[in-house]
């Protein structure tokens, strides 16, 4: 890992991200799980491109990412790894013995991973918490927050937002990567409160839908800083920019065959 | 400093509320996310105090405690108030009797219960400095009238006898010093008091360890579970320094036995904790 001050350095807005930066990326997120033999990756791809905007575009040395959707941690590894800020060694230790590149985000060891989240429904309220200290301290930061959509069945999801709100934490974005498919179903199976945007309107939010994966969309609803709590839902695809993958559960959970990565990055290159 | 409640402090925090300000935090039935939210203050470098009763402390936040809190080594300081049979007839979902052996579960986690009101002032200095995180199991001091409080230390001797060791975790103390008191001293207990766990960060006194090895017996007293409490832990880590008392009882809280409710008196009884129970089982011939 690179030293402190060049990291911060890396930090600042380095531009607007290319379209040979995003295809790097989803290639080497695709080689990180082949070679490690892992699955999550339909998730992951469905996370990639808005964390991919927010680390580059957005977020400053002094603000907060909290990847509350803990399963996609592959992602921000590859995040991290694209800003320069880990190197292919480290992306080759996932999941390997010894690693601090676990299947959720480790607890330590990561500067830019404050919190080892892993088990849904804990990140809202630990990027509210971080929020609320900013404003205690009258730190002039800003939070991110990337949620799944099915943590949003858990209670304390509910809990954070009540609180955020009720705070007026508007220095906090909270970003749901909604893809419509869980660990046994989809969303509107398993625990339909479709759709969410409208569920989440009846707070004092701004509610804001983007297509997750049009970087110009992202960054017209980042681009504009609301007074209040802002809650942005990216309507994703699992399995995004790879077609066998695409909208199907069993890339929650499954590695990547040889042949099949050999499919997915020819597809990515093609994009 | 910040101080976050959830949703309790009725004619107790108004005070404190005051002189806080924007650090004194209502966050509500929510105790979760309360737990979280003052894990990610730790995180940023203020000093989270989360307060509520006891098992809302513990038990319903308690993977928030686990992941957010222990996992990251935070000082998070936990105050539950009412540990044990504290809330007595309002029934066992505001008991805590599992709540110390369950949290010393995970790791940098240091426990206290005081034993006297005067040990409070002393045992807030100590968990304002600790760098562990920390669970302050709040209770009630009940010593006979006129007794003289020692000055606060995790280990206190308070009565002395050539009879068997006995060793209570908390407040519960109180309720027998006057009964061994007045005790001829061949059958008075060697009573001490534990205010502070875990043993590894709190070791036993040598007096105390000369006791166990020479005296009669060990009896070991807490409101709180067999499994998991300190029974278990004290017998650990006398077996592991190779110390074992020649006779060894544990009297404890029972769980799952709610077929009547009552008062935290009543339901000592019903345990076993009571003082005389106590002495029946201490003062054998």
């Amino acid at each position: 890992m690179l030293p402190v001050d060049i990291r911060v350095q890396k930090y600042v807005r380095s531009g607007i991200l290319s379209v040979d930066e995003v295809k790097r990326a989803r290639k080497r997120l695709l080689q990180m799980h082949y070679e490690s033999n892992v699955g999550h990756i339909g998730g992951n791809l469905s996370a990639l491109d808005a964390m991919l905007v927010v680390f580059h575009e957005y977020l400053g040395p002094r603000d907060r990412f909290i990847l509350s959707k803990g399963h996609s941690a592959g992602a921000l590894y590859v995040t991290l790894w694209s800003l320069g800020l880990l190197n292919d060694d480290d992306l080759k230790q996932f999941h390997k013995d010894g690693t601090l590149l676990s299947g959720h985000p480790p607890a330590a060891g990561i500067a830019e991973i404050p919190f080892a989240t892993g088990s849904l429904g804990h990140g809202l309220s630990l990027a509210a918490g971080t929020a609320l200290a900013f404003r205690i301290q009258k730190q002039d930061s800003r939070v991110y927050c990337l949620t799944s959509d099915g943590e949003w069945q858990e209670g304390s999801t509910w809990e954070a937002l009540i609180f955020a709100c009720h705070h007026q934490l508007e220095n906090l974005t909270v970003l749901v990567d909604h893809n419509n498919l869980q660990g046994f179903g989809t969303t509107t199976d398993v625990a339909s409160m479709s759709p969410l945007w409208e569920r989440l309107r009846g707070f004092e939010v701004e509610v804001e839908c983007v297509d997750g994966h049009n970087y110009d969309s992202i960054r017209q609803v980042l681009n504009v800083c609301p007074n209040r709590l802002r809650i942005i839902i990216l309507k994703t695809i699992k399995g995004h920019g790879v077609s066998f993958m695409e909208n199907c559960m069993e890339w929650h959970y499954l590695p990547l065959k040889q042949d099949q990565y050999l499919q997915a990055i020819q597809q990515v290159d093609a994009q | 400093m910040v101080f976050l409640t959830g949703d309790l402090g009725f004619m107790a925090l108004e005070p404190l509320q005051k002189a806080m300000g924007e650090r004194f935090i209502n966050a509500g039935v929510a105790e979760q996310n309360m737990v979280s939210v003052a894990a990610a203050m730790a995180r940023e470098g203020l000093e989270p105090w989360v307060y509520s009763i006891a098992p809302f402390c513990y038990a319903r936040p308690f993977e928030q405690i686990r992941n957010d809190v222990a996992f990251h080594k935070l000082p998070v300081k936990l105050i539950g108030n009412g540990g044990g049979y504290g809330y007595g007839v309002m029934g066992p979902t505001h008991h805590a009797i599992e709540d110390y052996g369950v949290l010393l579960s995970l790791p940098n986690m240091s426990v206290f219960v005081p034993v006297f009101d005067e040990d409070i002032d002393a045992v807030i200095e100590r968990i304002g400095t600790t760098t562990r995180s920390a669970y302050l199991r709040l209770g009630r001091g009940e010593p006979p009238k006129g007794y003289m409080v020692p000055s606060y230390a995790p280990w206190r001797q308070l009565t002395v006898g050539a009879g068997q060791v006995v060793i209570v975790v908390g407040p519960l103390a109180g309720t027998y010093i006057a009964a061994f008191s007045e005790l001829p001293d061949a059958l008075r207990p060697n009573l001490w008091v534990i205010a502070e766990l875990p043993l590894e960060e709190n070791p036993l006194p040598d007096n105390l360890l000369h006791q166990i090895k020479g005296g009669p017996g060990l009896c070991v007293v807490e409101e709180h579970v067999r499994r998991g409490g300190f029974g278990s832990e004290l017998l650990l880590y006398l077996a592991n320094i190779g110390v074992l008392p020649t006779r060894f009882t544990h009297l404890f809280a029972r769980a799952h036995h709610y077929e009547r409710y009552g008062s935290q008196g009543y339901l000592r009884k019903q345990a076993g904790l009571d003082v005389t129970s106590m002495l029946s089982v201490v003062v054998q011939t």
